[in-house]
């Protein structure tokens, strides 16, 4: 095992250092944002919920790009790779159970949840 | 106000939590006694201090895996013992008679068997034997992060201290070892039992998520010089497949147990069945990281058997590339089944159908691999050693259980056997003759490498063929009881269902596995024994492929002197017959160059920090909130403490190392 490398490079901390502090600023703009909206009652039910998922999702794409620096690895790109794959799992899973969780919805009253899962501990 | 105070300092505790049943009291005593002899024996040795020294706070990834390995086969035998009981339990409690244990302690016994057997015995020897040889494979002298090594043994350790303290105070979980809701919720479950269950589990988790990290890193990053990604032994590639489910599936795991946690601490309603909660969202979640645990715990152990099937049939890995797809198939595909573990639950047939058809699918890469292992011992010139009678048991039981588990997949079949004992015998010959199978053969096989000599062959094959009849004896009579319609998990049944008989050829089969237990350990002491004339004079006793075997055994703790240089596949084959691969050399054939090596100094602070994490676990179980917080105050404090710590690396000139390595080959005739 060989140590770290001693010496910093220092224009590329500078790069980061803005990187971050716009990264701060942004995150906190869109959670206030956001957090006012809602609070305030600025709009109806249906566009509150759309611009909550919106600034979420600026949110997500704002810190991937200035904190976690997405992309800007020299290759391989094993930070890049990971993430997509990353994305992948979510994607599966988060759609997954909306499809699996609805479909049974549909399906089953919560008296019949409740007997079924009765019988999973066989009592 | 009195009460107020005690609640305080004590939480839930009370002296009626000392359990007086007599089974339990036994346990106890074998469980206490136990470590408290080896504690006499150490003092009486002096040996605390090389122990310290030497052992707990090591951050050498050979030694942190047989700490691992040492503390899976105790936890073995506990699993062990509570699958005993459910044996007999099982064959004595029919029509009148109600057997040897109550129903409330079976429900216990159950629960604490599936526990430990995944978490602590899979697991364990998992993360074991990757911390022994993933490293050396990849021609590296450590793993990525030799700290966080520390710390997630130590996390692991923690968590199996709290299952098995739940014996002694309190209870263990009765909802098996998934904890569905309702059962595991407070109303129905108000006792300690389940969240002794969470916390060991959120303590062991975290502990598995950074190994997960820690193995992925090295794999990415520490191969030595030449060694591409397509030229990495096998096993590095099911780890790496392996520990990318650990770090995708034990986030969900977090979340669930801490979901639950909150529901059972501070009054939420996620999973309850009031307050807009929905207690399938457990089970939809739970499976969701439960399916891919089960990959998790068998990619590694293809690894071993790709290894252990090439180096016996002395012959090259067949269809390298078909493999490493098959891994990647498989590591995406256990992503989309999770649902097949409910088909029962209600969905819709669209949705059964799916998952049916995604199930039916991931059996086709593992059948992928299954062809190439016996493609590969076609035309070898195969030696029947230890390690490849495992994998011939393995080849058979792993088939007739993959077998019916796509008979499973299934849905309407599912409907059929979903909860009955064919389950159960289903899931058994995977874990136990797929994982089980090829940790032990893993262990056959590199131990020579760790120890310096190899273990009794005699008493191997005994210990084989006792586990593989009683195995069969055990579970294959489970695939006919769970047709004539037995559940899993019953404590009591009717004379007229005409079980009985099967159940009792059950209880027979345990007792030949135990023999096969008691073979096992036999073969050890015995090896220890005749070590000199075991002894593993050539570091290389399989005529091995990999990188492993071109250093002394048992390996120096720097691993190698040099770091090695590969242009191959099986870089130490070709260096041994480069006839056969032509121009493929291992090293440079120049004076070795010896240059200084840099290895982490030992640290106690992983112990300490997983220390505290137990005490958080503990306090939090019994709602002892002082110690919750300090605990937790701990765990952050060690880790700051420990992470401005500048000096954590020493330095062995090289003049030492040169030193070292000419003592090594001179004992070992290895040449350099
Ligand atoms: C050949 C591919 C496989 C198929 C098609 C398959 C299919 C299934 C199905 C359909 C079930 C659910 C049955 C039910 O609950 O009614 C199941 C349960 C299970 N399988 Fe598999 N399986 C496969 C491989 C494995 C492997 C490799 C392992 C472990 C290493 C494994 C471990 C388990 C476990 C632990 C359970 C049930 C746990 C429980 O309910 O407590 N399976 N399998
Ligand atoms: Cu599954």
């Amino acid at each position: 095992m060989s140590k770290l490398p001693l010496t910093i490079n220092h224009d590329e901390n500078k790069l980061k250092l803005s990187s971050y502090i716009t990264g701060f600023g942004l995150s906190i703009l869109f959670t206030i944002s956001a957090y006012l909206l809602v609070i305030n009652h600025a709009a109806s039910r249906t566009v509150l919920i759309g611009l909550v998922i919106v600034f979420a999702i600026c949110q997500f794409i704002s810190q991937s790009f200035l904190f976690l620096h997405l992309g800007q690895e020299n290759k391989p790109r094993w930070r890049l790779t990971i993430f997509a794959f990353m994305l992948g799992v979510v994607i599966i899973i988060v759609f997954g159970s909306l499809w699996i969780m609805h479909n049974l919805k549909y399906r089953m009253t919560i008296p019949q949840e409740i007997r079924y899962m009765k019988s999973q501990d066989n009592l | 106000m009195i009460s107020y105070f005690a609640n305080f300092w004590i939480g839930k505790l009370s002296i009626h939590q000392v359990p007086t049943n007599p089974i339990t009291v036994g346990g106890i005593i074998i469980m206490v006694g136990l470590p408290l002899l080896i504690a006499a024996f150490l003092t009486y040795k002096k040996k605390w201090r090389w122990l310290y020294r030497e052992w707990l706070t090591t951050m050498d990834a050979k030694k942190i895996g047989i700490m691992y390995i040492i503390v899976a086969f105790l936890m073995l035998l506990r699993g062990g013992s509570d699958a005993a009981l459910i044996r007999v339990q099982q064959a004595t409690s029919v029509g009148s008679s109600h057997g040897i244990i109550s129903s409330s302690t079976f429900q216990q016994v159950f629960s604490a068997h599936g526990t430990i057997m995944i978490f602590f015995v899979a697991m364990g020897f998992m993360f074991g034997i990757i911390n022994l040889i993933l490293p050396v494979m990849l021609g590296s002298r450590d793993v990525a992060f030799p700290f966080m090594n520390s710390v997630s043994f130590w996390l692991f350790f923690g968590g199996m201290i709290l299952v098995n303290l739940s014996l002694i105070i309190g209870q263990f979980s009765n909802a098996g070892w998934l904890a569905y809701p309702p059962l595991s919720e407070l109303r129905y479950n108000p006792g300690v039992g389940i969240d002794y269950w969470i916390w060991s589990l959120q303590i062991a988790g975290i502990g598995s998520l950074m190994s997960g990290i820690n193995f992925i890193v090295t794999i990415l990053k520490h191969r030595c010089q030449g060694m591409t990604l397509m030229r990495m032994p096998m096993f590095a590639w099911s780890v790496l497949g392996s520990m990318s489910l650990v770090v995708f599936a034990f986030p969900i795991l977090t979340v669930t147990l801490a979901l639950l946690a909150l529901d059972r601490t501070i009054g939420t309603h996620f999973f309850t069945a009031g307050g807009g909660g929905n207690m399938m969202m457990y089970v939809n979640l739970i499976w969701a990281w439960g399916h891919p645990e089960v990959y998790i715990l068998v990619l590694p152990a293809f690894g071993i058997f790709s290894e252990v099937v090439s180096t016996f049939s002395q012959k090259r890995l067949f269809g390298y590339t078909s493999m490493v797809l098959a891994i990647w198939a498989i590591v995406l595909l256990s992503f989309t089944v999770w649902l097949h573990h409910f088909f029962t639950m209600g969905a819709g047939s669209n949705v059964n159908a799916f998952f049916g058809i995604m199930t039916m699918i991931i059996a086709v890469p593992t059948g992928v691999k299954l062809f190439n292992w016996i493609f590969t011992m076609y035309q070898g010139r195969i030696r029947l050693k230890n390690p490849m009678y495992w994998f011939l048991g393995f080849v058979v039981i792993f088939t007739i259980g993959g077998m019916a588990g796509v008979l499973m997949a299934i849905p309407p079949v599912d409907f059929q056997l979903h909860n009955s004992l064919f389950l159960v015998a289903h899931f058994h010959m995977m874990i136990v003759g797929g994982v089980l199978f090829g940790f032990f053969s893993g262990l056959l096989y590199w131990l020579p490498k760790i120890l310096g000599f190899r273990l009794n062959e005699r008493l191997g094959r005994y210990a084989f063929w006792c586990w593989i009849v009683g195995f069969l004896m055990a579970f294959v009579p489970l695939y006919i009881l769970g047709m004539m319609g037995a559940t899993r998990r019953l404590d009591h049944y009717q004379t007229s269902t005409g079980w009985h008989p099967l159940f009792v050829v059950a209880g027979i089969g345990v007792i030949i596995i135990a023999a096969g237990v008691a073979f096992q350990i036999l073969q050890i002491i015995y090896s220890l024994i005749t070590r000199h004339k075991l002894k593993d004079t050539t570091g290389d006793p399989w005529n091995g492929r990999t990188l492993e075997w071109s250093i002394p055994s048992p390996m120096p703790f720097y691993n190698f002197a040099i770091l090695p240089t590969v242009n191959s596949r099986d870089p130490w084959w070709a260096k041994k017959y480069p006839k056969e691969e032509p121009g493929l050399q291992i090293t440079n054939k120049e004076q070795p160059i010896y240059q200084d090596i840099v290895l982490p100094k030992n640290s106690s602070m992983g112990m300490l920090i997983a220390g505290f994490a137990f005490l958080f676990g503990f306090g939090a179980v019994w709602h002892i909130i002082w110690l919750v917080i300090a605990g937790l105050i701990g765990v952050i404090v060690s880790i700051i403490i420990r992470s401005t710590k500048e000096d954590t690396d020493y330095i062995i000139p090289a003049k030492e190392v040169e030193r070292l390595d000419k003592q090594y080959r001179l004992e070992q005739g290895v040449q350099s």
